[in-house]
């Protein structure tokens, strides 16, 4: 739509910036690396192991973590019309914690099968994935007997309560070392990620996008609300559903992988509605992918305390830093953008 | 007065309205015979109650209707999906847009969205549609504001753009006038004379503005308990329509000045 040059300006900048974080995630940790043996490494010249297999898929992993999560953040706005919805509305969130929960407290509740199962890496994803599936499915069903999207999101959190419930009786009958384990789960981490794992979460994650992009025009169109959106031609229902598929292929393995990012979700699309200043999806969505991505490297980065042996909870830095952002935001201009 | 032969935008055969539940129907009206010419602007008026939101909602094919036939264009309005019926239908609805945030400009541009591709690009076609429907509302200068920086007045006739962009054969608006002003309800309802003797479409608005639908309407139609009646005003005031419209304790239809008075 209208100044698209102004617009270039800016995700020039940005597509610049996070180049430049990318290089600054990889380059800051524990031990430092100068950019120009990333920059060897990346083309193929030295092979520099810490870079390859550990810093190099955590960079992608915080790339994929804070785009995706912003958008489906922008997703779950723009359907709910809602400015406190986020990514785990739909109950992704708390089935997965459920899953993971039963995981490792469930071992002393249940005994046997539950503890074998701990060893394997993957069975904290699987686990996360069946929660947040299970919860998402009974969702969907509930919510396809409404009529009112608004009923869909008080569903989404009844559900959320219900299963942060269970997980809380299931804590009071574990022990401390596994409340630690799933304190730690939920933590979230950036950091544990093998290039096979992050395979497998790419391609989902890609599946996830291309749902996004096909409801920009859904999106754009339910800007005046559902009843002019139909008078339009669009099928509600069914763009309904592509919006929380792709909700759910991205927040899905995001909490999967990552644990449960707290914070970027919500933020990410306010922010980039008061930079961009604009509702049109078309623009919305590649911005929030450049900035999600960019906020979410910045924060692993200092998560990281570079030159230090320690790593900080992923989930606090983001808050940290998110919140005062938005709320510096919001007071310089002096209106919600929405 | 012409003699061409006038086209039918919409029909209804013995229509009858109301709900639907699973245990019984309840019949808001019924025996509707309207028939919707080209280029008319048409003012639905009835008291509160009496079923003229249902009524424009059965014509728009929101709600269902109870018995009878709707006629779009000569093709049952039931025939129509969801695409088809927005290139022949544009609504103007009492309920405020979800998002405030976009510009005057982008509004009216979503009315090109039945029309669009995928990812709702516009065309040079649509970029000029949406150019000429902001030029007949006389809305240049708020053309790059945003929806939140403007009052009811400019709001809706930003909206009626809108419905222009999508360039339908039939509008149809709800309470256009109502939050307005006198001068602006004046306003509003004279553009939509106006829009459809220029543009041939035409507009069906239901409203509570009687005497100015009586001096600008092509068509009237008028809902009360017990028929609906539609006709020219000059007819319907023959025929005595509206002294039945409103109890008659309080006000009455004065025809010699097409208006109501307060009994003295």
């Amino acid at each position: 739509m209208p100044n698209t040059n102004t617009y270039k300006f800016s995700f020039t900048v940005l597509t610049l910036v996070l180049i430049l974080c990318f290089f600054a995630n990889i380059s800051l940790g524990s031990v430092s690396i100068p950019f120009k043996t990333i920059f060897e490494s990346l083309i193929g010249t030295t092979d520099n192991y810490i870079i390859q297999n550990y810093r190099l898929p955590k960079a992608f992993t915080a790339i994929l973590v804070g785009s995706g999560l912003g958008i489906s953040g922008l997703l779950m706005q723009t359907l709910f019309r809602n400015p406190l919805a986020g990514p785990f509305v739909l109950g992704i969130t708390s089935g997965a914690s459920l899953g993971v929960a039963l995981l490792i407290m469930g071992s002393s509740v249940f005994g046997g099968f539950f503890a074998t199962l701990l060893i394997s890496k993957w069975s904290l994803v699987i686990a996360a994935s069946l929660g947040s599936f299970l919860v998402l499915l009974t969702v969907l069903i509930v919510s396809s007997r409404v009529k009112d999207t608004m009923a869909i999101l008080i569903i989404g959190l009844m559900f959320g309560s219900v299963t942060a419930a269970v997980v809380s009786v299931l804590s009071y009958f574990s022990s401390a070392e596994e409340l630690q384990r799933y304190i730690f789960w939920g933590f979230g981490s950036l950091g544990d990620l093998q290039w096979n794992e992050l395979k497998i979460f790419g391609f989902i994650y890609a599946l996830g996008i291309v749902f996004s992009i096909a409801s920009i025009k859904a999106l754009n169109t339910l800007l005046l609300g559902e009843n002019y959106a139909k008078s339009l031609g669009l099928n509600i229902k069914q763009s309904r559903l592509i919006v929380i598929i792709a909700t759910s292929l991205l927040a899905g393995t995001i909490t999967a992988f990552a644990g449960p990012i707290a914070f970027i979700g919500l933020a990410i699309p306010h922010i980039t509605r008061q930079v961009f200043n604009t509702s049109n999806h078309k623009i919305l969505l590649p911005a929030v992918f450049l900035i999600g991505a960019i906020v979410m490297l910045i924060c692993d980065s200092i998560a990281q305390l570079p030159t230090s042996d320690y790593t900080l909870p992923i989930n606090a830095i983001t808050s940290l830093i998110g919140a005062p952002i938005v709320i510096w935001l919001l007071v310089r201009k002096r209106k919600m953008v929405f | 007065m012409t003699n061409k032969i006038e086209h039918t935008i919409l029909e209804t055969k013995n229509l009858s309205i109301g709900y639907k539940s699973k245990k019984a129907e309840t019949i808001i009206a019924s025996n509707i015979n309207l028939e919707l010419k080209e280029g008319q602007l048409i003012g639905l008026v009835g008291a509160n109650g009496i079923g003229k939101s249902t009524l424009l909602r059965t014509l728009t094919q929101v709600q269902p209707e109870l018995a009878g036939s709707l006629y779009l264009n000569n093709k049952p309005l039931n025939e129509y999906d969801n695409l088809e019926l927005a290139q022949a239908m544009s609504l103007v609805l009492t309920e405020q847009i979800a998002s405030k945030n976009l510009s005057v400009f982008e509004l009216v541009a979503l009315g090109r969205q039945p029309y669009t591709n995928w990812v709702g690009s516009l065309s040079e076609t649509d970029i000029e549609i949406i150019n000429k429907a902001i030029t007949q509302t006389n809305i240049e200068d708020l053309k790059h504001k945003k929806c939140f920086e403007l009052s009811d007045g400019q709001l809706q006739k930003v909206m009626i753009t809108r419905a222009l962009a999508q360039d339908t054969d039939l509008i149809i608006l709800d309470e256009p006038t109502s939050h307005l002003d006198m001068y602006h309800k004046a306003y509003i309802l004279k553009l939509l004379q106006q829009l459809a003797k220029e543009t041939g479409k035409t507009i069906l608005f239901s409203s509570h503005e009687i005497d100015l639908a009586i001096q600008l309407c092509d068509t009237m139609i008028v809902m009360t308990k017990t028929e609906v009646v539609s006709n020219s005003p000059a007819n319907l005031i023959k025929q005595g329509a509206f002294n039945n419209l409103f109890p008659s304790d309080l006000i009455v239809f004065d025809e010699a000045s097409g208006s109501f008075r307060v009994k003295k």
